[in-house]
Order: C-alpha cells, then sequence, then structure tokens
C-alpha cells in the first residue's frame, strides 16, 4: 500500500507543472488572437480614449510578461479572477454553474460508453471468428470513426423530429428544474425526490449522453475482445475448466481479468470524452463546459477561458489517479 | 487378443479403449493420441514417460474431456468407474472434473487465477461440487493446505504472493479439495527444483496411500521409476511399452525404453550417457511402419512397412516387432 501512496503522492506532484504548461500556452495564444475581451463586449462604436480607458481599467495595457505573472501568482493561490465581459462574476461561480452539467454528460456518456464496449466485446470473444464476432468488428470500427455532430444529428433526426420521442436539446424541461444542491440535476431530484425532474432530467440526457457512449464505446469493444480472448487461452482457465467450475463462473472471471486493461484505457479516454464532450454540448445546446468555453473564446474572455482550462487539466488529472486507485483495488499485483 | 486379456481385470478405476485424439491443422492431421489403450487400478500409481511432443498432455486432457478445438477425440472409449466419459452430457462431465477427477498442472505460475486469493479460489471450487456454506468451505480449504504443507492462513494470500512450489501445493489442494478418486498430475515438478520436486512427490505418494490413483505424466525417466507401481512409454501418440516399473527397468524391452534408459544420468555408475539418435517424427507426416523405426538401432525390414502389433511379453506389452 505505501508504494500505492508514494505513486499517487508522485502523480499528483506531476499535474503542476502540466498544469502550468498548459496554463502558459493558452494564455499566450489568446493574446496573439485578434481582438480583446474589452473590443469584444463594447463593440466598434465606441470612441477609441472610452476603449483605451476600459483596457487600463481590466489590467490590459500591463507589458504581457507582467500580466503573465500575475495570473500565475493568482491562479496559484486559488484565485481564479473575474470573468472579464458583462455581469464581471467571478470566474469559480461561472464555471460552478456549467460544471455539473458537463460531469452529468460525462458520467453518462462514460458509463455507457464501457457496458456497450464490454458487452460487444465479451460477445465477440466468447463467439470467436463467427459472424457475430465480425459483425462486433464492423461496429467498432464504424463507431470509434463517426464524427459526433453529424451522428448527433442523426439521432435528433431520428428520436426527436421523425419519432418525436426525445428532446434534442438543454438539460431539463425549464420550470422543472430540482432544488439546488449538488446542481447535478440527477442527483439532485434524487435526493429531494422529484420525480418530475428527474424523468425530464433523464430523457434530456438520453441521446447526448448516447452519441458520446457509442463514439467512445469502439476502442473498448477492440480491447475486451483481444484481451479476452487472450485471457481465455490462458492455463488458469483451463485449470477452473478442470476444476468444474461453471462456465458462467468462468467467463465472470475472464472478464474480471480482462477488464484490467480497460481501466488504463478508461484514464486515457477520459480526455478524449471532455473533448467529445465539447462536441457533444455545441450539438444537443447543452449548457456545460464545452458550449462555455466555445462562447468565452468568441469574446475573448481570457479569464475564464484561462479558469476553464485550468479546471479542465486538474480534472483529468483527478480522473486518472482515481482510475489508478481502481486499478489497484481489482489487481492485487499492483496493490501488494 | 492378447490385448485384450491382459488388460481383463477387476478393480478398474479406468479403462481405456482405442482412443485416438488428433488435432486439425491447415497443414493436415495431427494424431496426437493414435488408438491409445490403457489401464489403471484402484490405488495404482502409474507413471506416463515419453520425450517432449509425444501426446502426454493430449491423453490427460482427452480423459478429462479438455480437449479444444483444433483437437478432437476422434474415436474411443474412456470407462471411468464403469461410466463411458466420451457419452456423458456437458453438466454430468463437469460434474466429474474436480469431484472424481483431479488435475495438476504443469506451469503453477501461470494455473492460478491472479486476480482471486487462493482461500476464494479452493472455496469456490468446493462450492461448485457441494452444498456446504461459505464459512465451512473456507475451513476445509485451511484444512487442505495444510494436508499439502501449507500454513493454513494461506487462504488470505493471492497467487503472485508465493512461490513456484507454494502454488503447486495450492494446485494439488485444488485437486484434491473434493477427495477425487483419479489424480492425474501433468508434469507437476517440472518447473520446481529438485527438492521442491521431493516434496511435491511425497504429497501425490500421500494421495497414493490414502487410497487414490495416480497417473503421473513426465519426461523425466528415473523420476516415473522411483514413484510409480507401473510405468507406460509413449512415442509419437502410441504407448509402445506399458509394464511393472521394476521389470521395465531392469529389463526394457522396446529398443525406444532402452533408449531411454541409457539417456538417463547416472552418477554413481558414472556410466557414459547415450543420447538417442535423431528427433521424434514429424506427426502430420508419421514414417510408416513402425513411427520408431528411422531412430530404431534394431529395425527390420518389416518394421519399415508394417505398424507392429502389442504383444504380450512376460506379463508386460510391447509394440514392437521383434518380440513377434
Ligand atoms: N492446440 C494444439 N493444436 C495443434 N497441435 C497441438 C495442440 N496441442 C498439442 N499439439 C500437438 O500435439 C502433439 C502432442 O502434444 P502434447 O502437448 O500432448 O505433448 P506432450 O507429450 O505433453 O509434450 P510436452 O512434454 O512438451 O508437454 C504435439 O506434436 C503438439 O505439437
Ligand atoms: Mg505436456
Amino acid at each position: 500500500m505505501a508504494s500505492l501512496k508514494a505513486y499517487i503522492a508522485t502523480r499528483a506532484l506531476l499535474v503542476i507543472p502540466t498544469v502550468i504548461i498548459l496554463l502558459t500556452l493558452v494564455f499566450f495564444i489568446l493574446r496573439i488572437l485578434p481582438g480583446d475581451p474589452i473590443a469584444s463586449m463594447v463593440g466598434q462604436k465606441v470612441p477609441p480614449e472610452v476603449l483605451e480607458r476600459l483596457r487600463e481599467e481590466a489590467g490590459l495595457n500591463k507589458p504581457i510578461y507582467i500580466q503573465y505573472f500575475e495570473y500565475l501568482f493568482n491562479i496559484i493561490h486559488g484565485n481564479f479572477g473575474r470573468s472579464m465581459i458583462w455581469g464581471k462574476r467571478p470566474v469559480i461561480a461561472e464555471i460552478m454553474d456549467r460544471f455539473p452539467a458537463t460531469l452529468e454528460l460525462t458520467i453518462f456518456g462514460f458509463i455507457l460508453s464501457v457496458l456497450i464496449g464490454v458487452f460487444t466485446g465479451s460477445i465477440a470473444a466468447f463467439k470467436r471468428n463467427s459472424k457475430l464476432d465480425a459483425s462486433m468488428r464492423i461496429y467498432s470500427i464504424i463507431a470509434y470513426s463517426l464524427f459526433i455532430p453529424w451522428f448527433g444529428m442523426v439521432l435528433q433526426m431520428i428520436f426527436g423530429v421523425y419519432l418525436k420521442i426525445l428532446p434534442i436539446a438543454g438539460r431539463i424541461t425549464p420550470g422543472v428544474e430540482p432544488e439546488r444542491i449538488t446542481t447535478l440535476y440527477v442527483l439532485d431530484s434524487i435526493l429531494t425526490l422529484n420525480f418530475q425532474a428527474l424523468s425530464s432530467s433523464l430523457i434530456h440526457l438520453f441521446l447526448p449522453s448516447l452519441t458520446l457512449g457509442i463514439v467512445l464505446s469502439g476502442a473498448y469493444t477492440r480491447l475486451v475482445r483481444n484481451n479476452l480472448i487472450d485471457i481465455l487461452s490462458q492455463d488458469f482457465i483451463t485449470a477452473y475448466r478442470a476444476r468444474g467450475v461453471k462456465d458462467r463462473k468462468i467467463a465472470l472471471h475472464a472478464m474480471k481479468n480482462a477488464f484490467i486493461p480497460v481501466i488504463t484505457l478508461m484514464g486515457l479516454q477520459f480526455a478524449i470524452l471532455l473533448a467529445g464532450a465539447v462536441l457533444t454540448e455545441t450539438t444537443f445546446s447543452w449548457p456545460g463546459m464545452g458550449t462555455f468555453l466555445l462562447e468565452r473564446i468568441q469574446y475573448r474572455d481570457y479569464n475564464s477561458v484561462q479558469g476553464a482550462i485550468v479546471f479542465y487539466a486538474l480534472f483529468v488529472a483527478l480522473i486518472s489517479l482515481i482510475v489508478d486507485v481502481i486499478y489497484a483495488l481489482i489487481d492485487p499485483r499492483v496493490r501488494y | 487378443m492378447m490385448v485384450a486379456e491382459s488388460l481383463a481385470s477387476n478393480n478398474k478405476v479406468l479403462k481405456i479403449r482405442n482412443l485416438s485424439t488428433h488435432y486439425f491443422s491447415r497443414r493436415g492431421v495431427l494424431k496426437a493420441v493414435d488408438r491409445v489403450s490403457m489401464d489403471l487400478r484402484k490405488q495404482e500409481f502409474i507413471g506416463i514417460v515419453g520425450e517432449s511432443g509425444c501426446g502426454k498432455s493430449t491423453l490427460a486432457f482427452s480423459i478429462m474431456r479438455l480437449i479444444q478445438p483444433p483437437g478432437k477425440i476422434v474415436e474411443g472409449e474412456i470407462l471411468f468407474n464403469g461410466k463411458d466419459l466420451l457419452k456423458l452430457k456437458d453438466e454430468e462431465m463437469r460434474r466429474v472434473r474436480g469431484k472424481e477427477i483431479g488435475m495438476v498442472f504443469q506451469d503453477p505460475m501461470t494455473s492460478l487465477d491472479p486476480l482471486e486469493k487462493i482461500g476464494d479460489q479452493i472455496v469456490e471450487t468446493i462450492q461448485m461440487h457441494e452444498d456446504v456454506d461459505k464459512k465451512e468451505a473456507l475451513e476445509k480449504a485451511m484444512k487442505l493446505l495444510e494436508s499439502v504443507g501449507l500454513p493454513g492462513d494461506r487462504v488470505n494470500y493471492y497467487p503472485h504472493q508465493l512461490s513456484g512450489g507454494q502454488r503447486q501445493r495450492v494446485m494439488i489442494a485444488l485437486a484434491i479439495a473434493l477427495n477425487p478418486t483419479l489424480l492425474i498430475a501433468d508434469e507437476p515438478t517440472t518447473a520446481l527444483d529438485v527438492i521442491v520436486q521431493e516434496k511435491i512427490m511425497e504429497i501425490l505418494e500421500k494421495m497414493k496411500r490414502e487410497g487414490r490413483s495416480i497417473i503421473l505424466i513426465t519426461h523425466d525417466f528415473s523420476l516415473a521409476a522411483e514413484k510409480s507401481d507401473r510405468i507406460l512409454i509413449m512415442y509419437a501418440g502410441w504407448i509402445v511399452e506399458m509394464g511393472d516399473s521394476m521389470k521395465l527397468v531392469a529389463e526394457p524391452l522396446h529398443p525406444y525404453t532402452k533408449g531411454l534408459i541409457e539417456s538417463v544420468p547416472d552418477i554413481w555408475l558414472a556410466r557414459k550417457i547415450k543420447t538417442m539418435p535423431g528427433f521424434p517424427p514429424d506427426l502430420i507426416n508419421p514414417p510408416p511402419g513402425c513411427k520408431f523405426h528411422p531412430r530404431c538401432p534394431k529395425a527390420k525390414e518389416i518394421c519399415k512397412r508394417e505398424e507392429p502389433p502389442l504383444i504380450e511379453v512376460n506379463g508386460r506389452l510391447v509394440k514392437c516387432w521383434l518380440y513377434e
């Protein structure tokens, strides 16, 4: 266990330089892009001296390197600053409004992708070299190469426009939002036993998370299939059979073993998942971090964009740490 | 005729008749076990000896009906305590495995599930066959570990925390968990050092004294000669000689058996070791006649043309034209 703790500590420490490098890149790229938050907010018709004054107030006239180090200093002290447009709300508050929506979408998409991937991959492995195996291979290739906005739109057309059974945009029917506790609508509606909000948020979640889930499941299908075939040919599986253990139980043991590399992929996929979430959010007008980020990049809201990126990076790091811990919990060889 | 007579006797745990197991590859049919007949008495310890690739494991897996494609048992009978295993339904055969026939594998490092505790693996095996609760099964698991010379608290260990020898003891504990009448050990000590090998052999001999029948598969002739009551020599899917261990060592009949004995290192006599010339044949295209004739110092004209019959000589069986 001691080595696991040391490992986690090292991983956590490595996050710091990663975040700083990422932040530095974003900081300078934003400033190289034409335009600035003041111009995009007040428009072109304001007299130049007013623009100049507003820039002065926002600290944008200081030399870039001073701005950079000031920002870094603030971030290290946990101060994300304020949005640079309109309400000038604290960036943290803005993120906290949007992040739960993304988290909810990501979690559901993630769970769906793993479930679909493990299911299709296991079928392919247990029925290896059959027609079913071939269909699963085709499924994984198609799923893997689907373009999210296009696939999302196809689902919207089928379920929203043609069958008219599922909503195609938003998180919940306006007016039925549950009492705010965590801002995760599904969780909040369960906590407050608000079933109307629960069903509304679940049906809104369905298409976006299915889109994400299917696209990301392709990689799992392949990985689970290949691992499981490898595991099924190992001696300990034959040994189980030689002891008269039932096939169904052996299948479960095999799947548990085959799941270990899947966990590693889960950690890697999570970063991709967030990128996928940005596309999914714009396709389904989902009020999460993805739409937030795109909107604020357009307005050159430096502080919001930088804050969102730092937040994303920390979140991804946290998830991959959690994945490592799950890994250790399943595999005793890592644990001891 | 003679075969049938000499094999006909009571008290048989296992009777194999004319068993063939083939592997079907793109290159052709590989006859890994070729019309093998043998039997095993209650509380008998037999050793099956032969070079690598002669079909020993295939024979063991055939008895367990664990042959996987591209392999297939193509003919024969395996009578175990009176029932033909090849005629059992899958579920009936599952109940025989582990419960009535136990098996120990060659490589203890890969034969245990790395993700499950030793205790859980034993408990699962017991509960597959007997209606006992988990606590009872766990107590039994601890007793089993003690009976193979491991502390009972090893139930809480994972396989990777044990050495190869300890894992092989666990494998034996698993194989005898349900007190099977027959124990098949397929090269149980090949992966282990000599001292551990001796310990494992002691456990097998104890199993025999407790009333079980043992099949020990090995390519170590001296080990088989020392431990078993009877020895069965395999060559290229055939049984070429079979008989009482003492007699077989003292007076080998088949030229292949002689070759095997001469190639055993002997530290006391410091006799020069003679390695047998040549290699075992390609089993997809075996030589015509006797499969051993290209390596045989006494090969005659007929050996190149016709398959030798299995002949009884002084209460032993030998598949060779020399004794016709
Ligand atoms: N799954 C398989 N597919 C094809 N051929 C196989 C397969 N398993 C074994 N064989 C072939 O069958 C023959 C007998 O193999 P087997 O494993 O029974 O030999 P063995 O006597 O146990 O050898 P060893 O001492 O090396 O364990 C060999 O020629 C081998 O190449
Ligand atoms: Mg073998």
